[in-house]
């Protein structure tokens, strides 16, 4: 079979030399690498997931190799210089969540790949970026239609990024930093009007009416915007000036900007067609109820919190927030909640009000937290989610629960294929549950939780078929992880180990099925069994 | 064993005892769940702890699972740090459980010990540790032993790796110069 595009869930399953002995004339790579509790500092730095040596095959293997689209994985500048020089119809580089690279690396990119129509950098750490690899794209290079450096930080010469802009009429997708200002963005837009897709920069800035006038011009011109995000330190009084531009807005993420449920409120009347919505808990539940009057379409909300160490004792959002939303948003299929504060009766009553949910995110900040009016478990909450919600895809539990949460996963949830975990469950009867009840599940997800040797091995038949399953803060013990890895040697079963800790007790565990066996660039803190 | 000393699972200054929060019927706060996570000595903030003043609320590693990408590497190490702590286990000899303290909450060595002697319920005495039952030490770096006071507040918590109670007794032969 020829295919062209390549997907690698957990670039640890496979190696480079296998992949290049099956697969032939491939264009478009898809990478993945660290288990997503690296994005929460979960992982030690250096732990691995470097792309280099796959860049080294690709190079030898692929010469026609047009996209590669990277997440969670470490590049570095020499890598990106391998990447530039290497590939003459490159097109795409993707990089999410990814670290390693400075602006050496994007100078090169930016010199060496003539064909390059998109440049997308989302969440990534990086190093102070300064802003002269911009001034490395070639003088008649023009092709650019997605460039994304939102995440960057360092401030860019805004000269070399307007040059840019206007040679790249095919531009559709502009994401800048916060080091741009409203009025540096407002000479952008000027270029292109038919962007789809917008990141703004600082939107925190003092201006003279006129330049307020011009701004509020350009985004009325925009009439074509479909997602909107950045806006960093907008206030009140500068979001009028995007009113213009929220028509056909499908898509707004207010996750970099928190507002008050008024300015909020009144942004969203301006936003009749949004399916998407991202915003910071600071709105808070009146916030929400302005989402669930304006908002009929919505199909994905994400609500993040402000103060998620709670240094503030902010309220953040309630039940109240979610109920009102699910009352006015009967299409919602996609959540993502931080809250401090949930009750069994609401979950109820939300997801009767939105059975579809495929996605069902909810974190109650703090761990183990009760039902807020019963003082019990929020066993039943779970419990309605699954039995409701049929098509139930994702699910992340948080709050006080016990083992019938996870007996309800296991009964209902048969569709589920990622699970996340943390401070729950009674027993390894929990865990036994979801690993012998969800026929679908390929990746599990758990921390802080008293699942042992008994749970880990009760799933030993099924880790095959999943992608990856880690625990950490359980108590999974050395002993229980090598009579998995004896058992499974196509299992690799990695510990990592905790500095001075208890040498039986295995703090974290990380299990992924591979055909390339132990890898071979394990740092020394991480142990293969 | 000291007469006072009264090991519990709960942190100090509450009267909890409860560790299973899923029997408990009272509102289970962070810092009585699970002895899994790695909860700092700070007292509880609930409304059923009378006793101690409010403190920093304890911090636990990579939670709530929020992403902190923004900001450059040296400086997102930095917040991540500060976010998450930095822990260090303490044990104290003849006890059987551990416990596990976020150096960084503590402005001063005093501040420290204060916490300490609250966590294990015994006195330790600030100069010369000669008459306590106890004396604080700690395994640096290197590995080695030394005994807790010795060097800058800034040096100590970034060299220190463990904390250990120690016996008077045993603790003499660290040849503390006083």
């Amino acid at each position: 079979m020829d295919r062209s595009k390549l997907f690698i869930g957990n670039c640890y399953a496979v190696s480079p030399e296998i992949v290049a002995r099956r697969f032939r004339r491939i264009k478009s790579v898809t990478l993945k690498g660290k288990p997503r509790f690296s994005d929460f500092n979960m992982l030690p730095l250096d732990w691995g997931a470097n792309v280099h040596s796959w860049l080294v095959m690709f190079a030898k293997v692929y010469p026609f190799l047009e996209e590669l689209r990277l997440k969670r994985m470490t590049i570095s500048d020499e890598s990106l210089e391998l990447l530039a020089k290497s590939f003459p119809g490159f097109k795409a580089l993707s990089l999410s969540s990814c670290d390693g690279f400075t602006e050496i690396g994007l100078k090169a990119i930016a010199s060496h790949c003539r064909n390059l129509t998109e440049l997308n950098i989302q969440d990534s750490i990086t190093e102070e970026v300064g802003g002269g690899w911009l001034s490395s794209f070639p003088e008649n290079f023009a092709s650019l239609q997605v460039l994304n450096f939102s995440s960057l930080n360092g401030d860019l010469n805004f000269d070399d990024l307007e040059k840019l802009v206007s040679r790249c009429k095919l531009l559709r997708v502009l994401k800048v930093n916060d080091s741009i200002t409203l009025d540096q963005l407002q000479r952008l837009l000027v270029h292109v009007p038919r962007l789809t897709e917008l990141g703004t920069g600082s939107f925190l800035q003092e201006l003279t009416p006129r330049q307020y006038e011009e701004i509020e011009t350009a985004f009325c011109n925009c009439r074509n915007l479909q997602v909107l995000s950045g806006l960093w330190e907008a206030t009140s009084l500068y979001l009028p000036l995007l009113y213009g531009a929220c028509a056909s807005l499908t898509f707004l993420n207010l996750s970099d900007v928190p507002l008050h449920s008024g300015e909020f409120a009144k942004l969203l009347a301006h936003c009749p067609n949004l399916r998407c919505l991202w915003v910071i808990d600071s709105v808070e539940d009146k916030g929400l109820e302005a989402v669930g009057l304006s908002c009929p379409l919505l199909e994905e909300l994400r609500v993040y919190p402000a103060d998620p160490y709670d240094r503030h004792h902010r309220d953040g959002v309630t039940e109240l927030g979610f109920l009102a939303v699910s009352r006015g948003c009967p299409k919602l299929h996609y959540v993502l909640y931080f809250c401090r504060r949930m009750t069994n009766a609401a979950v109820v009553t939300i997801v009767q009000n939105c059975p579809d949910f495929t996605h069902f995110r909810l974190c109650i900040m703090t761990p183990c937290q009760p039902d807020y009016l019963t003082n019990g478990p929020m066993d039943e909450a779970f419990g309605a989610v699954v039995k409701t919600c049929t098509k139930i895809k994702r699910l992340s539990v948080s709050g006080l629960l016990t083992d019938q949460t996870f007996e309800y996963i296991g009964q209902y949830a048969k569709d589920l294929e990622t699970l996340s975990v943390a401070f729950a469950g009674s027993s390894d009867w929990g865990m036994q549950c979801i690993l012998e009840g969800c026929p679908k599940l390929r990746k599990l997800e758990i921390r802080d939780c008293p699942f042992g040797d008994s749970a880990l091995l009760s799933g030993r038949e099924k880790y095959e078929m999943m992608r990856s399953l880690w625990m950490s803060s359980c108590s999974v013990t050395m002993k229980g992880c090598r009579l998995l890895a004896r058992e499974f040697p196509r299992l690799n079963v990695e510990v990592i180990r905790e500095e001075g800790g208890d040498e039986d007790q295995a703090h974290k565990v990380y299990v992924y099925r591979s055909v390339a066996g132990p890898r071979r660039d394990a740092p020394p803190f991480v142990l293969t069994l | 064993m000291p007469a006072d000393l009264n090991l519990r699972l709960g942190l100090p200054g509450s009267d909890q005892t409860d560790v299973d929060a899923a029997k408990s019927n009272k509102r289970a706060s962070p810092e009585k769940a699970e002895d899994t996570a790695s909860n700092g000595v700070p007292a509880a903030k609930s409304a059923d702890d009378h006793e101690t003043a409010p403190a920093p609320k304890a911090q636990i590693v990579g939670w709530p699972p929020v992403k902190s990408y923004r900001k450059s590497t040296a400086a997102a190490v930095k917040k991540a740090e500060a976010e998450s702590g930095m822990y260090v286990k303490v044990s104290m000899d003849g006890a059987p459980y551990l416990r596990k303290i976020d150096i960084k909450l503590y402005n001063g060595y005093s501040h420290l010990l204060t916490a300490l002697e609250d966590m294990f319920k015994l006195s330790i005495e600030r100069e010369g540790y000669k008459g306590s039952e106890y004396a604080p030490a700690y395994e640096d770096k290197d590995g080695d032993l030394m005994l807790v006071g010795d060097v800058p507040w800034e040096m100590f918590m970034s060299s220190c790796k463990r904390l250990r109670i120690m016996r008077g007794a045993d603790a003499r032969g660290l040849g503390c110069a006083q």
